[in-house]
């Protein structure tokens, strides 16, 4: 380390001035919770149960699911549908739906199998609790609100008009 | 010496005691934002208003840490090394004035504790002794790494205490004195780093490799020597050699502006005596800026290269710096 230490001076005086003038750049924190950064599409937060336009609820309780899950976190029991009070089109609706959150590894593979979307994950991420009774999210906390066209389940609706588990698509391929 | 006298000492012991140590806090905060700003990112800014209070949390935080003393440890020089080390960060602020005199309730006040007749003596004497704290700190501990940063701290210490040295003869020939208060007396007119700026830029750069400060900072390099010679320490005795490294880079700002800036002193202007312990304060600030700017540029030294800058680069251009002060002195 001899005298060449001449050349030098003039770099770390540029450094120097480089690292100044960053000083005025605005900086690039994003200060949570006041400001939050949007979710990207196809994010995987919490769940969510979905309905149709009409009110009723997409879940049939047919717990694939259930199956598909990896950390087993989903509890579901399925009960019959009646007329008189119907949840969802078909013959089944889910009576009892649980995710254990602590459990859940939001891989979405419930979402691949169910086979009438009617689990989704969604994109809320801030989901903390005190109590590990309160990581257990049932049905009514998953649940979407009633959409405005819809009624809230259990409806009475006419027999013979929700036969079918999944509605008739017009078109396939859509 | 009179009662008088005597209450006088303790109350500016105890006001010189309670500065440093919130100074240090306060210059904690400072370096954060300073070092984050530089960065494109906020410092701490969630403790109170603008993290006015994060020293206080960090504070707290470490007086709630355990303590581990290693087993096989020395342990009377275990928990002497970080007392050691700060004793004399604190005890140079004695002979550093912020002003002339202020007249409170009839009193005439020194704005110094002391006003030693070889002022600046006993500050290259003083910076020497923190070098025996790290020393022991590193051997206290049992460890071979920290034993081996200790080491090479207290060389890198010593080596630049010499240009240091002599980079501070050349205000003492200038104002012919010792005395810290003739010193700045003497600066009335053209500051001394205007007079001798290589002695100024020698001055700081040995003052950051006594400090242990960026780019120097190998004996405490967090990702080679696993923090070094205070590699074992914990909790409050940590806070200690913490609180000695600012304090000492609070002291040896306020050494440069002493002696080569001007002190309290603005050049060819009167100020009214209240007002000289800001603009001492004001340059102090600037000095620590610019210590923290260094750290957040430059890439740290490796340990040979550091030392063979100090006795190849520093120590010829210090006694180069002294010769021509003292000719040109001759000559005019």
């Amino acid at each position: 380390m001899a005298f060449p230490e001449r050349a030098r001076v003039q770099e770390i005086a540029r450094g120097m001035w480089i690292t100044f003038r960053s000083m005025f750049e605005k900086p690039v924190t994003i200060q949570y919770p006041e400001q939050k950064r949007p979710v990207r599409t196809r994010f995987r937060g919490r769940h969510v149960l979905n309905r149709y336009e009409n009110g009723l609820e997409k879940c049939i309780g047919c717990s694939l699911c259930e199956a598909a899950c990896p950390a087993n976190a989903i509890f579901v029991e399925a009960a019959e549908n009646t007329d008189e009070a119907r949840y969802s089109p078909g013959e089944r609706y889910a009576k009892t739906y649980e995710i254990n959150m602590l459990r859940c590894i939001y891989c979405g593979y419930c979402a691949d199998a169910c086979p009438t979307q009617a689990i989704t994950l969604e994109d809320n991420y801030e989901l903390s609790y005190t109590d590990r009774r309160d990581a257990i999210y049932t049905k009514e906390m998953l649940l979407v609100p009633v959409p405005t066209d819809g009624l809230p389940t259990p409806q009475v609706t006419e027999p013979g008009k929700f036969t079918r588990a999944i509605p008739e698509m017009e078109d396939p391929a859509s | 010496m009179g009662t008088a006298q005597f209450i006088e000492w303790t109350i500016k012991s105890v006001v010189i005691f309670l500065a440093g140590a919130g100074g240090f806090a306060y210059l904690t905060l400072m370096e954060r934002r300073v070092l984050a700003r530089i960065q494109t990112r906020i410092g701490p800014n969630r403790a109170g208003p603008a993290g006015l209070l994060q020293p206080i949390a960090d504070g707290i935080k470490l007086i709630f840490k355990e303590e581990l003393i290693p087993d096989r440890a020395d342990k009377v020089m275990f928990v002497l090394a970080p007392i050691v080390t700060v004793f004399p960060a604190m005890v140079i602020w004695a002979v550093i004035p912020w002003g002339t005199s202020v007249t409170v309730f009839g009193y005439e006040i020194k704005l110094y504790l002391a006003d030693v007749d070889a002022g600046v003596l006993y500050l290259t004497a003083v910076a020497s002794i923190a070098v025996y704290g790290i020393v022991l700190s590193g051997w206290a501990s049992n460890n071979k790494y920290a034993l081996l940063g200790g080491l090479r701290s207290s060389a890198q210490m010593i080596s630049y205490e010499i240009a240091m040295g002599l980079s501070l003869v050349v205000p003492i020939m200038l104002a012919g004195s010792m005395s810290l208060v003739d010193i700045v007396e003497a600066q009335s007119d053209w500051w001394y780093a205007i007079k001798n700026p290589i002695a100024f830029i020698i001055f700081l750069i040995a003052a950051l490799a006594e400090v242990n400060r960026a780019p120097f900072d190998m004996p405490e390099a967090e990702q080679e020597l696993v923090a070094g010679y205070h590699s074992e320490y914990s909790g409050m005795k940590f806070a200690l050699f913490f609180m000695a490294e600012y304090i000492k880079m609070i002291a040896v700002s306020a050494m440069a502006a002493t002696l080569f800036l001007g002190g309290y002193k603005l050049p060819f202007v009167e100020i009214p005596s209240f007002l000289e312990p800001l603009v001492m304060l004001a340059k102090v600030i600037v000095l620590l800026f610019g210590m923290i700017w260094v750290r957040a540029t430059l890439p740290r030294f490796r340990y040979d290269r550091l030392m063979a800058f100090g006795w190849k680069v520093l120590l010829p251009l210090a006694l180069f710096s002294v010769f021509i002060t003292a000719v040109i002195m001759v000559i005019w």
